[in-house]
C-alpha cells in the first residue's frame, strides 16, 4: 500500500471522491478530520480504500451522533483493518453496495440522505455480517474514553477522592 | 494465615463458592471452631485491584464460562451466552452487588397460602417464616452494617436520588428513602462511603460490605478456614452408603483433586449450584445428587427487573455518588387490585456510559436510539426488583452439545416470563415513568432486564421432599451431608434484593451445622 505522507485538508465528501478515484491510497481520515498528527490516522492496510470509507459511513449511519467527529468512528473499525478481518468486510460492503444499486444509487456512499442508507442498512439488518459491526461499535465507539466528555461523561473518580466533596448531590434545577 | 488442610483429612467442611452464602458460612463455620475447606473458582482480587472502569472490571471479575440460554427472555436473544452478571472471584458476587439490604416482608415467607392459586406458576410456602427469620436478620444487619439499622445514618441521596425522591413525593409515594444499604455512612469497621459511584465495579473504598475483604479474612485468621483460590469443582463424590464424602476440583493448571469432606455445602450461585448436582451424576444417583423430587434447576427465578431511564432538559449526572440509594417502597405490598400477585421495589441505578450503549436498548441502532444517549449527561434511572414467578420449567439442565474449559457439559438456562411478571413489569414502567414525568422528564425509555444478578430458586426449599430440594436448614432431602447455601435455596423470591436473606440464612445454616457436628449428628 502506497503511504499518502502529506494528508490534505479536504471535506468527507471529497476525501470520499478522492479515495475512490484514487485506488489505493487513502490515509483513513486524515486531515479533514483532526490534522496531519492526529495520533488515531492511519492507511488502511489491508481493506480497500473506499471500502474502509463506507464502512466509516456506515457506523456513522448506525451510531449517529453529530457531536462525535470521524475520527472516532474511525478508531472504532479500525480492527477490521487485518488480513484475518477483511474478506468478510469487503462481501458485506459489496453487498451494502449491492442494495443501494437495488435502489438506483451508484453506492453506498452515494445515497445523499441519512434516511435512505437506513433503509438501505434495514435491508441487511439481520446479516451476520452488519450485527457484527453494530455489536462491535457499542464497545468500539462508546469505550473509548475520549468519547466520554462529549457526553459529559466522566469515567472513574477514585483518583479525585469520588464526588462527595465534588458534587454528588449539587442539582439545582428541582 | 491460611490453615492448609490435608486433601485426605476428611474431618473438614468443604464449601463450594465464596459469595454471600459460601463466604459468610466458611466465616461463621471458623468462627465456631469448625474446620473449613472454601473452594473457590475464581481468583482474589482487593479493593487495590479494583477499577472504575465497566468494561474492564467486567472483564476482570465476571463470570464468564461458556453458558447457553434459550426461552423467550430478551437477554437469550441479546446476550445469548451470558444469561447472568455475577462474578467468579473470592468473595463472588458481593464484590459486584450495589449494597441494597432489605428483608422479606412477612408474607412473603408464604407466598402460595397469600397469592393462592396462580395458573402456571409453581408456588410454594417456605419452611419457616419471619419470626423464625428475625433473629438472623438481625445478625445479618449487623454483620452488613446496614444503613437504618443499628442507629445507623442513611446515606445521603446523589443527584439521581433528588430526582427519584422529587417525582415520587410529586406523586404521592410515602415509603422513599435512600435505601438500607450495606455501605457506610459513617466511618467504622470500613470507611465511609465517598460518592464515587462504581459500586458494581468493586468499592475502591471497601465503604461497601463484600465478603472478599470481611469476612474471608476473618475466617483465615481464625486458622480454621483454608481458601483454595482458582480451584474449579467438577463434581461432587459420594461413597457405597449414598453420602458425599469429597468433592473432585481443577486447579489453576487444571491438574484434578479431590478433596475429602465430611459435610459438602454448596453454594455456587443458582446456575452452578444445580449444575454441578446434575453432573455429579452415578449410578446411584442417575438423574443428579439430591434429585429424588425432580427440582434440582427447576423453578429459576431472577426478579421481574427491568428499569427506567428518563432525559430531562436540564443535568442529572446520575453517575456520581452511590449506584443504588434510593427507594421507593410503597408498590412491594401484594395488592392484586393492580392486575398482578406480589409487588415490586422501585431503587436508583445508574450506568455509565459504556454499559448505557450496551444496555438501554440491546440491539437497537439509529437515530431513536442514539438521540437517547446524546442526552447521557441529562438522564436519571432506576431498577425494578419484583417477584417473579416460580415455574417449573424456567430451569437450569445439562447442555451436553457444549462444554467448559474442563469438558463439563454447561448449564443451559432457559427462562420465560409468567403473564403475572409481564403484568407486574408493564405496571411498574407505567409507575417509574410517571415518577419521572411528575419532575419534567422530556422522555422515558422502559428498559428491559439485563443479565441476571438475582438467580435464585433452582434448589428449592420445602417442607416435603418431594416438592424441592433440600430442607429448612438447606440440608438436602437426600443426602443428609450434603447442603445447599446459596440463593438457589429460594423457595420464592419476594420483592427484595436477595443479598440479606442469603447471608441470614448462612449464619443460621452455619449455626445449625455446628450444632449437629459437635452432636455427631453429621
Amino acid at each position: 500500500m502506497n503511504i499518502q505522507s502529506k494528508p490534505r485538508a479536504m471535506t468527507r465528501r471529497q476525501l470520499l471522491k478522492n479515495s475512490a478515484a484514487a485506488g489505493s491510497a487513502f490515509v483513513v481520515g486524515t486531515g479533514y478530520l483532526a490534522g496531519a498528527d492526529a495520533a488515531w490516522a492511519t492507511e488502511t492496510s489491508t481493506l480497500q480504500p473506499r471500502t474502509m470509507a463506507t464502512l466509516v459511513q456506515m457506523a456513522r449511519d448506525i451510531y449517529p451522533h453529530d457531536k462525535v467527529s470521524d475520527e472516532y468512528y474511525v478508531v472504532a473499525v479500525k480492527g477490521y483493518d487485518t488480513p484475518e478481518a477483511a474478506e468478510e468486510v469487503e462481501v458485506g460492503i459489496a453487498i451494502l453496495d449491492g442494495a443501494a444499486q437495488g435502489k438506483g444509487f451508484a453506492s453506498y456512499l452515494d445515497v445523499g440522505w441519512e434516511r435512505d442508507r437506513v433503509d438501505i442498512l434495514r435491508q441487511v439488518e439481520q446479516s451476520p455480517f452488519f450485527q457484527k459491526v453494530r455489536g462491535g461499535l457499542v464497545t468500539g465507539l462508546y469505550n473509548q474514553k475520549a468519547v466520554w466528555p462529549i457526553f459529559g461523561y466522566e469515567g472513574e473518580s477514585f483518583s479525585q477522592g469520588g464526588y462527595l466533596d465534588r458534587g454528588f448531590d449539587d442539582i439545582t434545577w428541582l | 494465615m491460611a490453615a492448609p488442610f490435608e486433601l485426605s483429612d476428611a474431618s473438614v467442611v468443604v464449601v463450594i463458592g465464596t459469595g454471600a452464602g459460601g463466604g459468610v458460612l466458611a466465616n461463621e463455620l471458623a468462627q465456631k471452631g469448625v474446620s473449613v475447606v472454601a473452594l473457590e473458582a475464581g481468583g482474589r482480587y482487593l479493593p487495590e485491584d479494583y477499577v472504575n472502569d465497566e468494561w474492564e472490571a467486567f472483564g476482570r471479575l465476571s463470570w464468564l464460562d461458556p453458558r447457553t440460554t434459550s426461552g423467550d427472555w430478551r437477554v437469550a436473544k441479546d446476550f445469548s451466552g451470558l444469561p447472568a452478571w455475577i462474578v467468579k472471584a473470592v468473595g463472588g458476587t458481593t464484590t459486584h452487588w450495589a449494597g441494597a439490604s432489605l428483608r422479606f416482608q412477612p408474607h412473603e415467607w408464604k407466598a402460595a397460602q397469600t397469592y393462592g392459586n396462580v395458573q402456571g406458576a409453581n408456588l410454594l410456602d417456605w419452611p419457616i417464616d419471619a419470626e423464625e427469620m428475625d433473629p438472623w436478620y438481625d445478625l445479618a444487619e449487623k454483620k452488613l452494617n446496614v444503613t437504618r439499622t443499628n442507629g445507623n445514618a442513611g446515606l445521603p441521596g446523589n443527584n439521581n436520588y433528588k430526582v427519584f425522591e422529587a417525582g415520587a413525593k410529586a406523586l404521592g409515594y410515602e415509603q422513599v428513602h435512600t435505601g438500607r444499604m450495606a455501605i457506610n455512612s459513617a466511618d467504622g469497621d470500613r470507611q465511609m462511603c465517598q460518592q464515587t459511584g462504581f459500586c458494581f465495579q468493586g468499592c475502591k473504598w471497601g465503604a461497601k460490605w463484600s465478603a472478599a475483604y470481611t469476612d474471608i479474612p476473618q475466617g483465615e485468621a481464625t486458622g480454621n478456614l483454608e481458601v483454595r483460590e482458582r480451584a474449579h469443582v467438577l463434581r461432587i463424590e459420594h461413597g457405597d452408603d449414598g453420602l458425599v464424602n469429597g468433592v473432585v476440583y481443577a486447579d489453576a493448571d487444571g491438574n484434578e483433586h479431590k478433596q475429602m469432606a465430611r459435610v459438602v455445602c454448596v453454594a455456587g450461585n443458582s446456575f452452578e449450584s444445580p449444575r454441578l448436582l446434575l453432573n455429579s451424576a452415578t449410578s446411584m444417583y442417575p438423574d443428579g445428587l439430591a434429585n429424588s423430587s425432580g427440582q434440582v434447576g427447576r423453578n429459576y427465578m431472577r426478579h421481574l427487573t427491568g428499569s427506567v431511564y428518563a432525559v430531562f432538559d436540564k443535568p442529572v449526572k446520575m453517575w456520581r455518588g452511590t449506584t443504588m440509594a434510593g427507594i421507593i417502597q410503597d408498590e412491594s405490598r401484594h395488592d392484586p387490585s393492580r392486575g398482578f400477585v406480589g409487588g415490586y421495589e422501585l431503587e436508583t441505578l445508574s450506568l455509565g456510559l459504556p454499559f448505557m450503549a450496551a444496555f438501554l436498548d440491546p440491539g437497537a441502532w439509529g437515530r431513536e436510539f442514539t438521540s437517547a444517549l446524546d442526552q447521557y449527561e441529562n438522564m436519571a434511572g432506576m431498577w425494578i426488583v419484583g417477584e417473579d414467578m416460580p415455574q417449573e420449567t424456567n430451569r437450569v439442565t445439562l447442555n451436553h452439545d457444549v462444554k467448559d474449559q474442563y469438558g463439563m457439559p454447561v448449564a443451559n438456562v432457559h427462562y420465560s416470563d409468567h403473564p403475572n411478571d409481564r403484568a407486574m413489569r408493564d405496571h411498574a414502567f407505567q409507575q417509574g415513568a410517571a415518577v419521572y414525568d411528575a419532575v419534567g422528564a422530556t422522555r422515558t425509555f422502559p428498559t428491559p432486564p439485563y443479565p441476571s444478578t438475582h438467580n435464585l430458586g433452582t434448589n428449592r426449599m420445602s417442607e416435603n421432599a418431594r416438592d424441592g430440594v433440600v430442607n429448612k436448614w438447606g440440608q438436602t432431602h437426600d443426602i443428609k451431608n450434603l447442603f445447599i447455601s446459596d440463593g438457589s435455596q429460594f423457595t420464592t423470591g419476594a420483592a427484595e434484593n436477595p443479598t440479606l436473606t442469603i447471608v441470614a440464612l448462612a449464619i443460621r445454616q452455619a449455626d445449625h451445622l455446628a450444632r449437629e457436628m459437635s452432636a455427631q449428628s453429621l
